[in-house]
């Protein structure tokens, strides 16, 4: 345990290090979030209340987008190109090798990533929003938490489809087209470009039940205080059942992945 | 006087001649991996089209936006993303500079006989950008098939120079993006804000953004000449800030305007440049 904490450590570190990277983040964050938020406007001035939000609570979404954009990891980026990267020049060996659990190791260094993104590259661009904005931010303590806990699960979601997009290299050595098509459906079906509760018919039943929308939509609505009470179990036992089941999955995937490298010979 | 005109148009020559160059090498590398190329391809053309795809969700529960209806805004959409495409295709590696300034791979570029410009610009030449052109001029052609315009040989002539100047200015922002992470090494990302960001805003009509977003983009980044102003004119709408008719003709100069700032900041960025020594 102490270990994957030390890890976590070095992946929030290592991410603290980029001072004007993060400080260029926050900028682009904040000029997309103004941008959207003019959109999201003129959307929401012909239809109020569309969507279940109203003009507050979808500005707070627009915002809510940009804070988790690099936390959640939507688009990708993160740990899974340096792994594709080990796997296709076979320093997974090494990894493999030491004493520590594959999964385990890299899932500790991405909560330190996402935990560094949310405090970089979240918070400025969400005071900047609130500033210029009128935002529905919750005033009750409760509510900030349970919606941490909601992004905590959110990045474990993320994390898992990542490694499972990272493991695809060991079958198909370059990972660059499925990083690619992946981080498509992450952008599209995490709610970013739109709330999924926009989307129409069976396309807005679908990429409501995926997992993607763990990322984005479900930590929004808790926020926003659309899932409470029992609502609020519902969203934890969505986000945790597919944690749960996309890290069963990439776990199973690696003991085949790994068989497959003691095969080879290194 | 003759003989610096005949030095520079050399050094032009010269540099179109290297980009040409280098471009083909990674052509050639690129389509070594055909797959991996149709793969890209496509994601570079799906993702620009979901922007489309979200304009066409939001366009579901409304008949306007910003009084302005889909096929005007798929106009403004298919210019901006037509121009960018091309801008992108041709000086898209221009974001790339910030890492080789941080692990001193540009010297490997100064000591080369051919323009740093040209070869920065062509460096990981990718055509499957063609992608994100392609997106783009099929917007467009959905606009001017279904927009009622009443053509006009001016008009007709606008479309064309519309999508060159607009993408001249891109470029030129792309230039002056490298230019600045001489300075501020790992910021590719400000420039990042300028090009995709400034691509995003122009989508969509300048109606829905306030004032003071439209006149930084009017009068400080003149983005608004990559299409808003002279879309507006095609599509016979007011302009915003209460322009004059006749700036929807300016984008040729505001083009050439923002190569020679670009073009400076570029000189005075390279002149700046101390190695890492690594």
């Amino acid at each position: 345990m102490r270990l994957y904490a030390v890890v976590a450590a070095g992946g929030f570190r290592r991410y603290a290090t980029y001072r004007t990277a993060t400080a260029a983040g926050v900028f682009t964050n904040t000029v997309f979030g103004f941008i959207m938020a003019y959109t999201y406007t003129a959307l929401w001035d012909e239809r109020p209340q569309l969507g279940g939000y109203d003009m507050s609570q979808a500005l707070t979404y627009v915002w809510l987008g940009q804070a988790l954009l690099m936390t959640c990891a939507m688009m990708g980026g993160g740990f899974e190109d340096e792994l594709i990267e080990r796997i296709r020049t076979g320093d997974v060996a090494v990894d493999l090798y030491r004493p520590a659990d594959l999964q385990l190791w890299w899932m500790a260094g991405d909560l330190g990533r996402a935990a560094f993104h949310l405090l970089g590259r979240g918070i400025v661009p969400m005071l900047l929003g609130s500033l210029a904005f009128d935002l529905a931010l919750p005033a009750s303590p409760g509510i900030w938490l349970a919606f941490l806990v909601s992004v905590a699960l959110g990045v474990l979601v993320s994390f898992a489809i990542r490694y499972l997009v990272a493991l695809s290299a060991f079958w198909l050595l370059d990972g660059a087209g499925v990083a690619q098509m992946t981080s498509l459906a992450g952008m599209f079906f995490s709610g970013m470009l739109l709330p999924l509760t926009l989307f129409p018919g069976v396309l807005g039943d679908v990429a409501r039940v995926l997992p993607w929308s763990s990322l984005l939509q479900v930590p929004a609505d808790v926020l926003l205080g659309k899932s409470t009470g029992w609502g609020l179990v519902e969203a934890y036992a969505f986000q945790g059942g597919w944690a749960l089941t996309l890290l069963l999955v990439g776990r199973s995937v690696q003991s085949v992945a790994t068989r497959r490298v003691v095969v080879q010979g290194g | 006087m003759p003989a610096v005109v005949f030095v520079e148009r050399s050094r032009f020559v010269e540099g179109v001649r290297a980009y040409g160059l280098i471009a083909a090498m990674w052509l050639r590398s690129t389509m070594a991996y055909r797959a991996s190329f149709a793969m890209t391809a496509f994601g570079n053309f799906a993702v620009t089209a979901f922007d489309f795809v979200a304009i066409l969700l939001m366009f579901q529960h409304v008949d306007a936006l910003g009084g302005y209806t889909l096929p005007e805004i798929a106009l403004l959409y298919g210019a901006s993303g037509t121009a960018f495409g091309l801008a992108d295709l041709v000086m898209g590696s221009m974001d790339r500079l910030g890492r080789r300034v941080r692990d001193g791979t540009l010297d490997t570029l100064l000591v080369r006989p051919a323009p740093v410009l040209a070869q920065v610009a062509a460096d990981r030449f990718a055509l499957r950008r063609m992608g994100r052109i392609t997106q783009g001029a099929l917007v467009l052609g959905y606009a001017l098939v279904t927009l009622d315009i009443d053509w006009t040989p001016l008009k007709a002539a606008m479309i064309v120079l519309m999508l060159l100047s607009g993408a001249a200015i891109f470029a030129a922002v792309f230039v002056a993006g490298a230019a600045f992470q001489f300075v501020a090494q790992d910021a590719s990302e400000v420039q990042n804000s300028f090009t995709y960001g400034g691509n995003t805003l122009l989508q969509y009509p300048p109606s829905i953004f306030g004032k003071d977003l439209v006149r930084g983009v009017t009068f400080v980044v003149p983005l608004a000449f990559v299409n808003w102003l002279p879309a507006l004119y095609v599509l016979g709408r007011d302009y915003p800030l209460d322009l004059p008719e006749w700036v929807a003709f300016l984008p040729p100069v505001v083009a050439g305007l923002c190569w020679l700032l670009a073009g400076l900041a570029w000189r005075r960025g390279l002149r700046a440049y101390r190695s890492t020594g690594s």
